[in-house]
């Protein structure tokens, strides 16, 4: 009967446990949304901000964060598709392969504010490239290089090697195999772990703050050509992003409409990386559809 | 003839470019390695300087308890540079969260996997993912809306300390250590399940008795990496945890950390002077943390194979 008793008592913990984890989170974005999205508009959405006055907006910011989650995709996808690609398809055991795997562990779990400081030194100072967009997506990439090359060499590792044998099978080179036969197979995961990886980018503010510096000087949007300072395109100015935006309003805003620019740009942050999260599986089964016909 | 014998022996085009891709895929993880060696080397190379340049004692710099690097100490002649206020600090916060989160981290994931495997799966599951994206300042900013003004209003003073860091690192560790602990209890065999409830266990007595003694090993791996990320955090800890450098004497009196320092100080200090290498001193600090986490984890590993 004790056992009993021990068994419902502990079923009523784990369902309570369980229900308040889920209440947390939900309480946590109505938190969120509800203080935030009375505050947006679209003036909110492209208003440049304003330090000293009420009536600011993020428009800057906005831009800047996906500028450089662009910029960091496009320099650590192909980084990380190329290592992805030598460990699971060239990859035998080796002391080299043990060396670079404990290497992208530990990278994985260098805190970011110490990504952020490396990238401080190297970039910003030894390089003179200054509080940069460039500094910054360099960053983001050190920052989501391991992620991003753990997930894609799960997806090549999931194509079954009947693939693989087939293709050898058919004369076809290693490459040739992987170019031709596993990537393919594999786009849908692909893009799946690119987009989530995308929305932990979005998010990142501790490894940027030294990066890609803390202002974000007016953009003039009608100028496309990279290399003249002020156009939105150029990758030697200083970047506020939303997140560090966020970050800095907080610590030492003196704006009076604070709080409402905090909550709104709070909520934005959150719609867009929810929006990450949830567009990555459904896109990557949508691929799947298309790329396979079924 | 020759004509073909040379075809023959000659490296084919797609042999060329075999040799083409796997160069450039190896270079693509010999720049991986390199950039992890990079940053090693230059974050003790300046992190040591305080040593080797500044002539500071080690132990002046791990237990010494005034941290004030800017302003030099009367009695003692030298600036005050003892860290030991924010090693502290981030122990304390970095223990204390995951003392909070595993019970909660372990209940969820006992949740999903033996008790309602179907509600697990179609609630708490994305609940998990919901919350392992929320962006750290986020957190930050409901510390500081909620969390802050509650404790204040309990405990009294400011509200910002140890325990509001605590709080937002709690709910931050939580799906870290959840869904790495739901790995570890799908991987446990069915059997074992299969055998206890055959002996007459009740449920409780299985996944007590049975599920989490074979699963140790993961659920510790799963705290330390929890840990490892709560002691690296850095702007959602310095937004509640005060800022204020000095021994941590109650939990809701403004402290503050080794991410909390870097984050504040480092633009404001002079490259190459004493203040800005203590400030590199702490940084390195933080990176031999993560790597004494990354071994530990390591040695769990090793030890639940041995099983």
């Amino acid at each position: 009967m004790k056992a009993k008793t021990a068994d419902k008592i502990a079923t009523g913990v784990i369902y309570g446990i369980a229900a308040s984890v889920a209440f947390v989170l939900i309480a946590m974005l109505a938190f969120i949304l509800v203080r935030g999205l009375p505050h947006l508009s679209w003036h909110f959405l492209t208003a440049a901000a304003r330090s000293f006055e009420a009536g600011g907006g993020i428009g800057i910011q906005l831009f800047n964060s996906f500028y450089l989650l662009i910029l960091a995709l496009l320099i650590s996808f192909p980084i990380a598709l190329g290592a992805a690609i030598y460990l699971n398809e060239y990859a035998k055991p080796s002391l080299f392969i043990t060396i670079v795997r404990t290497a992208i562990e530990v990278m994985s779990s260098l805190p970011s504010v110490v990504v952020g400081l490396f990238g401080f030194l190297i970039f910003v100072v030894k390089f003179h490239l200054g509080f940069s967009i460039l500094s910054g997506a360099i960053a983001l990439t050190i920052f989501n290089l391991p992620i991003l090359t753990r997930s894609i060499e799960t997806s090549l590792s999931q194509i079954p090697n009947l693939q693989r044998e087939a293709g050898a099978a058919l004369g076809l080179s290693r490459f040739e195999t992987v170019i031709h036969v596993i990537l393919p197979a594999s786009v849908p995961s692909i893009v799946t772990g690119v987009v989530i990886s995308a929305g932990r980018v979005f998010g990142e503010a501790a490894a940027l703050i030294y990066t890609a510096g803390q202002s974000a000087p007016t953009l003039d949007f009608t100028d496309w050509n990279p290399f003249n300072l002020a156009s939105p395109l150029s990758p030697f100015r200083p970047a506020e992003t939303l997140a560090v935006h966020i970050w800095k309003i907080n610590s030492e805003g003196i704006m009076p409409d604070l709080s409402a620019v905090s909550a709104g740009a709070s909520a934005v942050l959150i719609i867009v990386v929810l929006l990450f999260n949830f567009s990555a599986r459904r896109l990557g089964n949508l691929l799947y559809k298309k790329l396979t016909n079924s | 003839m020759d004509l073909i014998t040379e075809k023959i022996k000659k490296t084919s085009l797609s042999t060329k470019q075999d040799r083409f891709g796997k160069f450039i895929s190896v270079s693509a993880l010999v720049l991986i390695a390199a950039i992890v060696v990079l940053i090693f080397g230059f974050v003790l190379t300046r992190g040591l300087a305080t040593f080797t340049t500044n002539k500071i004692s080690v132990s002046d710099f791990l237990f010494g308890t005034n941290w004030n690097p800017s302003v030099v100490d009367k009695k003692t002649g030298m600036p005050g540079v003892g860290a030991l206020p924010l090693i502290l600090g981030s122990l304390a916060v970095t223990f204390l969260a995951a003392i909070i989160a595993t019970p909660f981290a372990i209940g969820t994931a006992v949740f999903m996997t033996e008790i309602a495997k179907k509600r697990g799966a179609k609630i708490m599951q994305p609940v998990i993912e919901l919350l392992v994206g929320i962006p750290s300042v986020v957190y930050g900013v409901i510390g500081l809306t909620v969390v802050v003004p509650a404790i204040r209003s309990i405990f009294g003073g400011t509200g910002l300390g140890i325990l509001s860091g605590t709080i937002v690192l709690f709910v931050m560790i939580l799906p870290t250590i959840t869904s790495m602990t739901v790995d570890t209890l799908k991987g446990v065999p069915r059997h074992y399940r299969e055998s206890a409830l055959a002996i007459g266990a009740t449920r409780w007595q299985m996944i007590y008795k049975v599920i989490l003694r074979a699963a140790t090993p993961g659920i510790l791996t799963a705290i330390v990496f929890g840990m490892a990320r709560a002691f690296g955090e850095a702007l959602a800890v310095q937004m509640v945890i005060g800022n204020s450098a000095t021994m941590p004497d109650s939990l809701v009196s403004p402290a503050a950390t080794l991410t909390s320092v870097l984050t504040m100080g480092i633009g404001n200090t002079v490259m190459g002077s004493l203040q800005n290498n203590v400030l590199w001193s702490l940084a390195m600090i933080l990176l031999l943390m993560s790597l004494i986490f990354n071994i530990v984890i390591r040695l769990i590993g090793r030890k639940g194979e041995l099983k």
